[in-house]
């Protein structure tokens, strides 16, 4: 065979980094979203090669709902620190203090959906015409129809049935003063060449990934952290077990799952073999059938 | 997963009634790439709609409109992996008035899977999938023969439409097709050989797109450099750095090699190629890569370089197939902006040539409107020379598109005659 051929991960590595510069190029404030999960974490070590030598062009922006792991955080600080990059957060809680947007309530509360507002807000305050994302087209139906460049109007609102087409690797980010995109550089990565790809570029995440002791709850078929923000029920108990997150969301929907897998080696031949879509852990998107594209609709990540 | 496994296109074009959603939910089945809460969803809603055991279709609908209806409207992507490749599925509609997702979803493909009904043989729908998977140069057709079953395997039935669909293609740009009668509800030839159909002596579906020879399908001749950005660090040990970032469209660029930067027709030679903090010796599709240059020359988005003995032909007229993608019809002698490569400028619809009756394939001169749906070759002219290759020896420098300024819509995609 021909030596001029790239492998899967070559591939999807050129891609991403094309979309990129894509991105930059084409528009006049574009971020990185960051949530301090792995795919926004390749998003941002994908950036840095993309621009090298030059430092990494996009602020980096994350909505913070509070809920938080304090080991994501500390990993965003290091992160911005490593890359010198500037960071934008946009806070639920102050979206909350001001009344832009109401808590929700009852046991299964979450401030998942109180994002949107947020993310809108600080789009809009910070002038932004492009938020780069880790989203994956394998990761959710309504994911699977996202472009690379994705429109949204003046109320941040995606239009699924309306999207622009997408032709070749000719993408197009003409927009009028209030709309923005989202761009989707690793939209045909899955979960599984994410890790291949982390394992061999040797990319740091946080330990949240690696299996570890953790006082965790049952509830909704996975086991969720303990933390100040968990209402216990009665029957509920709290047990130490070693888990580990296959995604990060907020602390208080993000369910882990029973592993041994303390290395990238372990943890990419343990995701070979799940038989659970990673998502299958987060009660976000066991509301209904369609509730990651309800909210998509409305702007979420 | 081997690391020189490659990257596997298809786009698969057809109707609820030909059986492609139920063909691609069997490749993930079979190939075990369904997971277990995934099929857990599928089951439930089977049994409510009141379908007998696993709807294997309903894995493909993406949207809710889309599940209410049980249709597919737009292009769904699906991944599946196995030992040997990493798949990428572009699921389109196949009814006519979905010819534009089925040319956003070939696009990109690098095998083109045509589904026929063997109950009803080639129909004017296959007709029009082999059109467009020639138009857009995919590269391999494979016609899944599909409802065997329900033809009693009959193998002078699947031999009849081979002959039917080789009339049709012969009139058109194919190069590589294959057929393989199959069953997509009970398996047959899809992941697993049929035992049903002994006389049929290829390979199922899967071994084919696992073992096609796709890496002689990229251009490796012509060295087409388009630049989408210059990378200028303003940090110590770079200050002198001007780094032009791109992919490769086509061919091989390599270190001191003599080039030329068009449309200024500058020209020198290759310093460095680079990838992050790697140099490298050559960079050939489709590689993302920087390259710096021996000389200081101005250069910018838009630009290409390219080896001086191997030009494209730089142009401000240019004979394209065009087809509609928007609501809106096009305007007589309306002016878009044309998109190619990193290049942007004005350009006007001059002449429609002729358009295609998308049913019967004929070409009629008589008609210039240019409403969704429609392909039509036509002329173009654009404000300054696009640096363009003919679309079928070069799909990154031989293909537009045409942006409507007044609502910023992409309403037009061509390939360059």
């Amino acid at each position: 065979m021909s030596k001029y051929y790239l492998n899967y991960l070559d591939e999807l590595e050129s891609e991403a980094i094309f979309v990129l510069r894509e991105v930059w190029a084409q528009f006049e404030n574009p971020v990185i979203l960051f949530s301090g999960g792995k795919d926004s974490i390749l998003v941002t070590h994908l950036a840095k090669k993309a621009f090298y030598p030059a430092k990494i062009p996009f602020p980096l922006m994350h909505v913070d709902t509070g809920h938080n792991f304090p080991e994501t955080i500390q990993f965003r600080d290091d992160i911005i620190k490593e890359l010198g990059a500037q960071l934008i957060v946009g806070s639920v809680q102050e979206s909350i203090d001001e009344g832009r947007v109401a808590e929700e309530k009852g046991k299964n509360a979450t401030r998942n959906a109180l994002q949107i507002t947020t993310l809108l807000d600080a789009i809009e305050a910070n002038k932004i015409d492009c938020a780069i994302g880790g989203g994956r087209r394998d990761e959710e139906k309504a994911r699977a129809k996202e472009r690379f460049f994705s429109h949204r109007d003046d109320f941040g609102q995606w239009d699924p049935k309306n999207q622009r087409p997408e032709l070749w690797n000719i993408f197009n980010g003409k927009h009028f003063e209030g709309e923005h995109f989202r761009a989707f550089p690793i939209s045909n990565w899955t979960e599984m060449d994410v890790w291949n790809y982390i394992k061999r570029e040797n990319i740091a995440i946080p330990s949240l990934y690696f299996a570890h002791e953790r006082e965790v709850v049952w509830r909704q078929d996975s086991w969720i952290p303990n933390s100040e923000f968990l209402v216990l029920e009665d029957h509920e108990e709290v047990v130490t077990k070693k888990i580990r997150f296959r995604t990060l969301g907020d602390i208080t929907i993000t369910g882990g799952v029973e592993s041994d897998a303390d290395t990238l080696e372990k943890i990419a031949a343990e995701v070979a073999g799940m038989r659970n879509t990673e998502r299958g852990n987060r009660s976000d998107d066991k509301r209904s059938e369609s509730a990651m594209e309800d909210r998509k609709r409305q702007g979420y990540f | 997963m081997l690391d020189n496994n490659q990257l596997l296109r298809f786009t698969t074009a057809g109707s609820v009634d030909d059986g492609k959603s139920t063909l691609i939910g069997r490749l993930l089945y079979d190939s075990k790439s369904i997971f277990e809460d995934q099929l857990e969803a599928i089951e439930n809603t089977s049994k409510k709609k009141g379908h007998e055991g696993v709807d294997l279709a309903l894995f493909t609908d993406g949207l809710r409109d889309e599940r209410e209806q049980g249709i597919t409207i737009d292009v769904a992507y699906r991944y599946f992996t196995t030992p040997k490749r990493k798949f990428i599925i572009a699921d389109t509609p196949g009814h006519i008035q979905y010819t534009r997702n089925m040319v956003t979803g070939a696009s990109t493909a690098n095998v083109a899977t045509i589904l026929i009904d063997a109950r009803h043989g080639v129909i004017e729908q296959t007709k029009r999938h082999a059109f467009i998977a020639s138009l857009l140069q995919i590269p391999h057709i494979i016609v899944c023969v599909n409802k065997m079953d329900l033809v009693d395997f009959s193998e002078e039935v699947f031999n009849n439409i081979v002959s039917e669909f080789e009339e049709v293609s012969s009139k058109m740009l194919v190069k590589d097709v294959r057929f393989i009668p199959m069953s997509a509800l009970l398996g047959d030839n899809v992941v697993n050989k049929s035992e049903n159909m002994p006389w049929y002596q290829g390979a199922p579906m899967l071994h084919t797109l696992e073992t096609m020879h796709i890496s002689s399908d990229i251009n490796k001749v012509d060295a087409r450099f388009p630049v989408q950005t210059v990378i200028r660090p303003q940090r110590e040990g770079f200050i002198d750095y001007r780094g032009y970032a791109g992919r490769v469209a086509s061919g091989i660029l390599r270190r001191g090699d003599d080039v030329t930067v068009m449309p200024s027709g500058f020209t020198s030679k290759i310093k460095s190629i680079n990838l992050h903090d790697k140099e490298l010796e050559e960079a050939y599709a489709p590689m993302s890569v920087s390259i710096t240059l021996e000389d200081d020359i101005d250069i910018s988005r838009g630009d290409m370089i390219v080896r001086s003995n191997n030009k494209p032909e730089p142009s401000q007229d240019i004979e394209v197939m065009l087809c509609w993608l928007n609501n809106s019809p096009a305007k007589p002698r309306s002016k878009y902006t044309i998109k190619h490569t990193s290049n942007d400028q004005k350009a006007m619809i001059k002449e429609v040539v002729y358009k295609y009756d998308i049913n019967t394939l004929e070409r009629n001169s008589e008609d210039s409107d240019l409403a969704m749906n429609d392909i039509a070759k036509v002329k173009i002219r654009t404000t300054k020379p696009l640096m363009i290759d003919p679309y079928r020896e070069n799909r990154t420098t031989g293909s537009i598109i045409l942006v409507d300024d007044a609502t910023n819509e992409t309403v037009a995609a061509g390939m360059i005659v």
